[in-house]
């Protein structure tokens, strides 16, 4: 049995008019890595807001490590939220930051801060203001990593980091999540990327949860069937259609769950193609319908 | 890692594989979970989930403190199974797509002749 880190049943966050967060239930187990999953808007960083104790539920209630966060130090000491933009004191370096870690971090490990820092070549005596926006998303990621704390936020973690240190940060988690194990809850756009570093996704939109089921059961979950249209209407009559694209006579629909392996030969045989469908792509299919080519602001980032 | 299936499949098959070419004999180790996801670049729950599959159908088991290991006469059991498994994953595809081309049952007997001859 595994014990519940984080939950949240019917959590509300508005501001004014605008309702933020719209009733969301949810819970974080110890020990697994989850992806907060949704588009610019959808309220990603208030729930880590919340659940951290920045701001405040307007309703619903909050539960992190058996207490509501705010204000509760026993509660915050294990809390580690690495903002998309972590703001730092005037003239502090890397150096200082890292020093003052193990204050607000009880388990830090200064050892593995220097490795990473050798890792992302971080300039730990330049001053932040300084650092190239890639050095200071380097910042953030090295604090995450090295402050080993049981619940760790990673909000959009790596602005301006490029590929190879992209990958050095999911190597770094994935070896010290091994040895290390704690409750990760990581939101990002680059879902392909991070795909299979993630245990279980939980997808918002608009303030509300659209999907919350392990990785493993969302992949391969649903399938993309092509060909000419009648015989691609056919084959997916009786199965719940989440994306339709066409192009002449030619149709190309996607279908949620899985295929057997007697309905793939069917398919092969009417001539059709099937294509899986990325965890990217099906959450484009499932949050993209109604407001495409209409990005809001990141509320409250 | 092939996106339209759950992964802890394909890193169970991977082993599988290793097993029946001999890569990993039996009675040899295999690679620990954490080693598994530092590879692949997955979860290692996922990679955990994919050698429990081994695990529960008695292709490696446990050895206490020291790791998995291919149990004897796993490598047999899994030659079986995938020979069970060889006309539906295989053959099916190919005879679909022979008839779309208008190649017959004889055509393509005489095909695999060639191919293997060639290879």
């Amino acid at each position: 049995m595994t014990s519940i880190v984080a939950s949240t049943r019917g959590l509300t966050k508005r501001y004014g008019a605008f309702t933020a967060i719209d009733g969301i239930d949810f819970d974080l187990e110890e020990g697994r890595i989850y992806g907060l999953l949704g588009r610019n808007g959808a309220g990603k960083t208030t729930v880590m807001q919340l659940l951290t104790g920045q701001i405040f539920p307007d309703g619903g209630t909050l539960e992190v490590f058996g207490r509501p966060p705010a204000e509760h130090a026993d509660v915050l000491r294990r809390l580690c939220f690495i903002a998309e933009s972590q703001r730092y004191p005037e003239d502090f370096t890397p150096a200082h930051v890292f020093a003052a870690a193990p204050w607000f971090f009880e388990r830090w490990d200064a050892a593995f801060a220097e490795r990473l820092v050798a890792d992302f070549r971080l300039p730990v005596k330049r001053r932040i203001k300084k650092l190239s926006r890639g050095q200071l998303s380097a910042v953030g990621v090295i604090v995450g990593l090295a402050s080993r704390a049981p619940l760790t936020f990673f909000d959009e973690p790596y602005l301006g980091l490029d590929a190879v240190a992209r990958h050095l940060f999911y190597d770094r988690l994935l070896e010290d999540y091994a040895e290390h194990p704690r409750t990760i809850l990581l939101s990002t756009h680059l879902i392909d990327e991070v795909a299979n570093l993630l245990e279980h996704v939980i997808l918002i939109d608009q303030g509300r949860i659209l999907l919350d089921r392990d990785a493993e059961d969302v992949r391969g979950s649903a399938t993309s069937v092509a060909g000419p249209r009648a015989v691609v209407e056919r084959f997916v009559a009786e199965r719940p259609v989440i994306g339709r694209d066409d192009i002449g006579g030619l149709a190309s629909v996607t279908v949620d769950g899985r295929l057997d392996r007697d309905e793939r030969i069917r398919a092969a045989e009417l001539g059709l193609e099937l294509a899986p469908v990325s965890l990217q792509q099906l959450i484009i299919h499932l949050t993209g319908a109604e407001t495409a080519g209409t990005p809001e602001k990141e509320v409250a980032a | 890692m092939d996106e339209s299936r759950p992964i802890f499949l394909q890193i169970a098959e991977q082993i599988e594989n290793d097993i029946i070419d001999g890569t990993v004999a039996e009675d040899a180790a295999i690679p620990s979970t954490n080693e598994l996801a530092a590879f692949h670049r997955i979860n290692p729950a996922t990679a955990l989930k994919g050698v429990n599959r081994l695990v529960e159908q008695g292709v490696v088991a446990k050895r206490r403190g020291v790791g998995m290991f291919v149990v004897p006469g796993a490598r047999e059991r899994l030659v079986a199974r995938r020979r069970a498994e060889f006309a539906a994953d295989y053959l099916r595809p190919l005879i679909v797509e022979a008839a779309k081309l208008g190649i017959g049952v004889d055509e393509l007997a005489g095909m695999l002749r060639e191919e293997r001859i060639l290879s």
